[in-house]
């Protein structure tokens, strides 16, 4: 840039410079369709998504897997993509929220999630959706109690729990119905 | 098809943009050539910098620049400059001003990077060199300097009545206790960042989180001496603030400058640790006294508070202010007084003051219950306030005994047990309790904009924000329902500096304020069309005036007929007219309002749980009945009262920012050690709203539901576990560990004499 620069004192800023170690080019498979991407080595999966992929979608709330806001589905299983490597995830399946719906139309705990006002501000909606669709997936939980301590990952400050476990309450007797008509 | 909207549980409209991903947040705008800020904070919490070594980090291939105190571009020279709406009175604090340290976490330095890995590694390599100075970050060692606080903007000076001493002499039950409360932070789960987008013509797009967009931007504008029209504050979605977005934070600062600076577009996010580095819920020792006849009527009160504040600003809140008010009391003593430390300036927190203040008070009021043998619910109702004493003024509309009565029938009040520790289930003790909370109901003057457009789709906008409020849902219920067209057909926009003029959203008056002017555009806009109804070819509206017509179902109709009417696209294709614009700027009723007092009620009943030997408190069941006026939606209005009493539940038992004295720095910093509630903590809560008219506080008679939950809900806690248990544990939050050694000092004082 040949923009003028403010002058950063007793330091000469066009002194030899330091290079940083080579990227890596990585192949993720993000919602169905394979992502090449070249990442710093320490570069982690949450920021390869909204930095890099610009899915923002998946949120950084902690960045230090305390909250929840980032939760992915891998390979089928949910994690807290803050707390992984993007290297350390090359040629896995990866679904975020822009990738759980069905085309155009929601995922069915999705459309829980607004039938049962299940957010308010919407930050940790995403990683509380994607962790809900894990949770049914698992198939541990069968009551109210089990969904509130397996869902106790996933922070939300507005304090809209009770409206979470009756959203995926309702989305899992859904899918039941579906599995045994 | 109707089109009548309100008090209807309308799901968010908000909704599919959310569950998502779709709904863009502040750091969330992804631009070519963006640069990446990290900020390094401050490792002491007062003293000077002597000096900050970056010429490791500037020689990083792709660092762009290191802003510090030494470098940073010069802004505004005035102190008024930096002072924001919502600011208490003194000097704000200003990023990278000067060498000075007055607060631990103080920016001192931004990094700014090609990538956001490299911008936060190379501020790991920025060293900086302080020459500390001895800190007070200590208000139980400070106690002794407390003063009054200045006056500060829309906080009334609490007022004194009558004699207590004498009264509480001549009481024949007496209480005199002290309530501490930790420093508290918000700690919304979208941390604070913002994007700046730079225009080659200078004019800068700032992506911002914030409750107030034209707040934002007439600081930057202020600061950076920078004119109005280039500077644009957006905002459309806030990942959660309650309270720490009414005013602008050092990040929006430090990002407005590196991209003026550098003449390119910048973003600035916080870390969750730099989350503990501004504003917090101010601790805060309150001594309450009371004294009563033995019948239970209350005859002294008395309410002191002491909380901190920075050295730089004097930030006050109501925390006693409601008791004179609350209660039947002829002499009551209140008074509030801060005491200046080495922290960043407390921050309003999602119902200020009162959280603090109901605590103490309505634990107070159960202690005298228990002192007296008289039934919590009892005490309450024999000294019912039906005017407040401090002012001789009648409520606008108080629904509070209705709502002590319904939440006790639905609770199962009446099946308490009165004496402590005498229900059991299983290994645990049970525990009933009960409070009662309060909050303003004001409203401030906002602006809003309607354009209808010839095929009849309606947009409605104000500078507000939705931080997970509901205002985008109710706004357009209102809007809808005023013009009798299909919410499909309207879109309301906000969060935007660029929109017609709005305070910050807080304070629970979003509602109130912005909906009044909402429904005042569109009742402006209904005149237009029913002038253009009546031109329509054979229009049997020709001689209808504007209170003979209804407008719903898409058509403008008679009262007396409505099958005699227009439909609205019919009357907005009438002639070459085009769209149909209107703003208003409505106004509170202020000689109207001024001679009531506008308050919202509700009285929380809560059941504990406390494991005999653990000490374990789970919170089963909360009943809260709500006083809140008219209820827009109940489905989003349920969700806010929920969220507070969640808060409140976080407030009693979980959460607290422990300062470590020695280095003056919250040392919990961090979403694993600093509890909020999480899922498993959180069982049945059942809300009611109970009917409540009231046509003072503003034209659609709501009180707004923001900070009504949290209120009172650790005192019904806290009571509870008293009930369980015995123990009163007066230092929130109500820890497993207080109990545990309260129980074993009882113990030890029940020893028989050897």
């Amino acid at each position: 840039s040949d923009q003028p620069m403010p002058t950063q004192k007793g330091v000469d800023v066009n002194k030899e410079t330091q290079s940083m170690p080579t990227r890596t080019g990585i192949t993720l498979r993000v919602n169905g369709s394979d992502k090449h991407i070249d990442v710093e080595p320490w570069t982690i999966l949450l920021d390869a998504l909204r930095e890099y992929l610009d899915l923002t979608g998946t949120k950084k709330g902690c960045d230090h897997g305390q909250c929840g806001a980032c939760t992915v589905l891998v390979d089928g299983k949910r994690i807290n993509s803050c707390m992984t490597l993007a290297i350390m995830k090359d040629g896995t399946e990866i679904t975020t929220i822009e990738g759980i719906g069905n085309g155009n139309g929601l995922h069915p705990v999705q459309q829980a999630f607004i039938e049962h006002d299940a957010f308010q501000c919407g930050y940790c909606t995403p990683g509380q959706i994607c962790s809900a669709v894990g949770l049914i997936k698992e198939g541990r939980a069968r009551t109210a109690d089990d969904i509130r301590e397996l869902m106790s990952g996933n922070i939300c400050r507005c304090g809209a729990y009770p409206n979470i476990v009756a959203a995926i309450q309702q989305a899992m007797h859904a899918q039941e119905r579906n599995a045994n008509p | 098809m109707t089109t009548n909207y309100i008090g209807l549980p309308i799901s968010r409209v908000d909704g599919p943009a959310k569950v998502t991903g779709r709904a863009k947040y502040a750091g969330e705008y992804n631009l070519p050539n963006l640069a990446y800020g990290v900020v390094v904070s401050s490792a002491i919490a007062k003293g000077r910098i002597t000096k900050i070594v970056t010429n490791e980090a500037l020689r990083l291939d792709g660092v762009i620049q290191i802003f510090t105190h030494e470098n940073a571009p010069p802004t505004s020279p005035l102190d008024e400059s930096y002072h924001d709406e919502s600011a208490p009175p003194g000097s704000p604090f200003r990023p990278l001003h000067d060498d000075r340290i007055m607060f631990s976490g103080q920016p001192v330095a931004l990094v700014v990077a090609e990538t956001f890995e490299l911008a936060r590694y190379a501020a790991s390599l920025v060293r900086v060199e302080y020459q500390a100075e001895p800190h007070q970050t200590d208000l139980t060692a400070k106690r002794g300097q407390a003063r009054e606080p200045k006056p500060r903007e829309f906080i009334e000076k609490p007022k004194s009545r009558g004699d207590v001493a004498k009264a509480l002499a001549k009481s024949t039950a007496q209480i005199d206790v002290e309530y501490t409360a930790p420093a508290e932070h918000h700690n919304p789960m979208e941390p604070f960042a913002t994007t700046v987008v730079w225009e080659e013509t200078g004019k800068i797009t700032v992506y911002d989180k914030t409750q107030g967009a034209q707040n934002n931007q007439r600081y930057i504008c202020k600061v950076f001496e920078l004119p109005e029209s280039d500077v644009r504050v957006l905002s459309p979605f806030v990942g959660g603030a309650f309270g720490s977005g009414l005013r602008p934070q050092y990040q929006s600062f430090l990002a407005v400058m590196a991209a003026v600076g550098l003449k390119r577009s910048v973003r600035v996010s916080l870390t969750r640790q730099q989350m503990f580095t501004f504003g917090h819920r101010p601790q805060t020792i309150q001594r309450i006294a009371l004294g009563a006849t033995a019948d239970g009527t209350l005859k002294s009160l008395t309410h002191e508070a002491v909380a901190e504040t920075s050295k730089f600003e004097d930030y006050s809140e109501p925390v006693v202010n409601w008791s004179g008010e609350l209660y039947r009391c002829k002499n009551v003593k209140v008074s509030h007084k801060v005491v200046p430390l080495d922290v960043y300036t407390p921050l309003d927190m999602r119902a200020p003051g009162a959280a603090w203040g109901l605590f103490a008070l309505e634990s107070a009021m159960d202690e005298l219950a228990h002192e007296l043998h008289v039934d919590p619910l009892e005490l309450r109702l024999k000294n019912y306030a039906e005017k407040d004493l401090n002012t001789g003024k009648r409520f606008s509309s108080k629904a509070l005994r209705e709502c002590y009565q319904q939440s006790a029938e639905r609770f199962g009040w009446s099946k308490r047990v009165p004496e402590p520790g005498s229900m059991r289930e299983g290994d645990s003790f049970v525990g009933w309790g009960l409070a009662t909370g309060v909050w303003d109901s004001w409203q401030m003057p906002a602006s809003a904009k309607a354009v209808l457009t010839a095929d009849g789709k309606l947009t409605v906008s104000s500078a507000t924000a939705d931080i997970g409020t509901g205002t985008y849902t109710i706004m357009t219920q209102i809007a809808a329902e005023t013009l009798g067209l299909p919410l499909a057909d309207v879109k309301f926009e906000l969060g935007d500096s660029a929109l017609p003029a709005s305070p910050v959203e807080g304070g629970s008056f979003t509602a109130a304020s912005i909906g009044s002017a909402v429904k005042a555009v569109c009742e402006k806009v209904r005149k237009k069309v029913l002038n253009r109804a009546r031109k329509t070819k054979n229009s049997p509206l020709v001689d209808a005036k504007v209170n003979e017509v209804t407008f719903a179902n898409g058509r403008v109709a008679l009262h007396t007929d409505p099958s005699r009417g227009v439909s609205i696209t019919d009357a907005m294709k009438q002639g070459k007219a085009g769209n149909i614009q209107e703003e208003v700027v409505a106004t509170p009723n202020e000689s109207r309002q001024s001679r009531y007092i506008r308050h919202s009620h509700s009285a929380i009943f809560a059941e504990v749980k406390v494991d005999e030997d653990l000490g374990i408190i789970e919170v089963p069941r909360i009943v809260a009945a709500i006083a809140g006026g008219r209820i827009l939606n109940p489905k989003t209005a349920r969700s806010q009262i929920i969220g507070g009493i969640v808060w409140g539940i976080g407030m009693a038992l979980e959460e607290e920012s422990v300062i470590d004295q020695k280095f003056g720095r919250f040392m919990n910093h961090n979403l694993a050690e600093y509890h909020v509630p999480v899922n498993a903590d959180v069982r049945d809560i059942d809300v009611l709203f109970v009917e409540e008219r009231d046509s003072v506080v503003n034209p659609l008679g709501v009180k707004g539901l923001g900070e009504l939950g949290i209120v009172g809900t650790a005192a019904a806690i806290a009571n509870a576990v008293f009930h369980a248990t015995g123990q009163r544990i007066r230092t929130l939050p109500i820890t497993l560990d207080k109990l545990l050694i309260s129980s074993a000092a009882r113990r030890e004082l029940q020893k028989p004499a050897a």
